[in-house]
């Protein structure tokens, strides 16, 4: 039980002041992904029956593996962005929340710097 | 964790059915959600037929006559019966709204009547406001000024300042916006919710608050403001037509402009 009172609660820790550039980043990286999910979309569905040769030759030229590069860095932050909100939306234990939030981080960095590397060993 | 099920003591049961007087003809049944403290009880759904010929036609009409000739017990707000009050918001066939200007006759079948959800209920259909009531306190929803008060005038406002108030004025804090948001049923303890949040952007855009820059200081934060996903369940249930969505939308754009 607390006698704290309704106000004393809802101004709490007060404002954190930021969120700002989290909710303006999520904008940014889903105004980029239009082009680039649409040029990764398409590509992949031409060389659905393309074997082995013709993949590596097509990853092999700078501007597919720049355009690549930058769909993996664009399509990961947001998706870190994007998972972040859910975590923080409901998972209110503390413990939980930032052991999650850890999980989050280091994943979505190991699978982008696993999917560039992977790019540039071919392209390289 | 969020909670996706009702706690044990809120799942409800069948209730008491109230039938009509013998010889009514235009019956509509109400289905309402009963629940006090005081008899340990989970909560029940009562069902009250109502003769409509007898009875005014708006639904908070029918929740006066059930209380005045059926069943004295049932509990609800009301005052105004016109829609400026905003007491007798309540969650009606599943949209939250006000008892007084939505038609029985806009329900085809019974009329299912909840209070407003996602809050503590003190009973039947009055919920708790408390920390509805403390958010609005705490965006400060009055004016603030450095300019010392002008002596034997206004402050005044030219008509186009004036007109940025339409949309956001007419707000009567009845709740329904806020209760029917799902990031304010998950997070009410800390986002502020469409109806705060559409105060605190009618204080933002009024020409003559001077502080502008400290109220954005104290919504920049990612629970009080940006809680707000654009769900837009505010903007379809506002009983006064107004758009809460559209308000928070404003509010994220200026703590954009104001980074350069």
């Amino acid at each position: 039980m607390s006698l704290r009172s309704p106000l004393g609660k809802v101004r709490g820790l007060g404002s954190a002041k930021n969120g700002t550039h989290h909710w303006w980043m999520q904008k940014v990286t889903a105004v980029a992904l239009i082009p680039l999910t649409i040029w990764f979309v398409s590509s992949i569905v031409q060389m659905t029956q393309a074997d082995y040769e013709i993949v590596i030759n097509w990853m092999n030229s700078p501007v597919v593996a720049i355009l690549m590069t930058l769909f993996i860095i664009t399509g990961i932050y947001h998706l870190k962005l994007g998972l972040q909100v859910i975590v923080e939306d409901y998972i209110h234990s503390e413990g939980s929340k930032m052991a999650l939030q850890m999980m989050i981080t280091f994943g979505c960095v190991a699978i982008a710097i696993t999917a560039i590397f992977s790019i540039l060993k071919i392209a390289l | 964790m969020a909670e996706f099920r009702l706690p044990k003591n809120s799942t409800y049961k069948k209730g008491k059915i109230w039938a009509a007087e013998k010889g009514a003809t235009n019956i509509k049944r109400f289905n309402i959600y009963r629940w006090n403290e005081d008899d340990g009880e989970n909560p029940r759904i009562d069902t009250y037929e109502v003769d409509l010929d007898k009875c005014g036609p708006m639904v908070l009409d029918a929740l006066i006559k059930i209380k005045n000739e059926i069943d004295p017990t049932l509990t609800f707000r009301r005052s105004c019966r016109e829609g400026v009050c905003g007491s007798c918001a309540m969650n009606i066939g599943g949209k939250n709204t006000l008892a007084c200007t939505i038609d029985i006759a806009a329900y085809k079948g019974d009329v299912n009547i909840y209070p407003l959800p996602h809050l503590d209920v003190v009973k039947d259909l009055v919920p708790d406001l408390t920390n509805f009531y403390a958010q609005y306190a705490s965006i400060k929803p009055w004016m603030q000024t450095q300019t010392p008060t002008p002596s034997g005038t206004e402050r005044l406002q030219s008509t186009e300042d004036r007109e940025k108030l339409d949309g956001l004025y007419e707000c009567v804090l009845c709740a329904c916006c806020s209760t029917s948001c799902p990031s304010y049923w998950w997070n009410s303890d800390k986002y502020l919710g469409p109806a705060v949040l559409l105060q605190a952007y009618r204080w933002l855009v009024d020409s003559r608050d001077e502080n502008t820059g400290e109220r954005l200081d104290d919504l920049e934060d990612p629970f009080r403001l940006y809680r707000c996903h654009t769900i837009m369940n505010c903007t379809n249930t506002c009983p006064k037509g107004l758009n809460p969505a559209k308000a928070i939308g404003e509010i994220k754009k200026m703590m954009i402009e104001r980074q350069g």
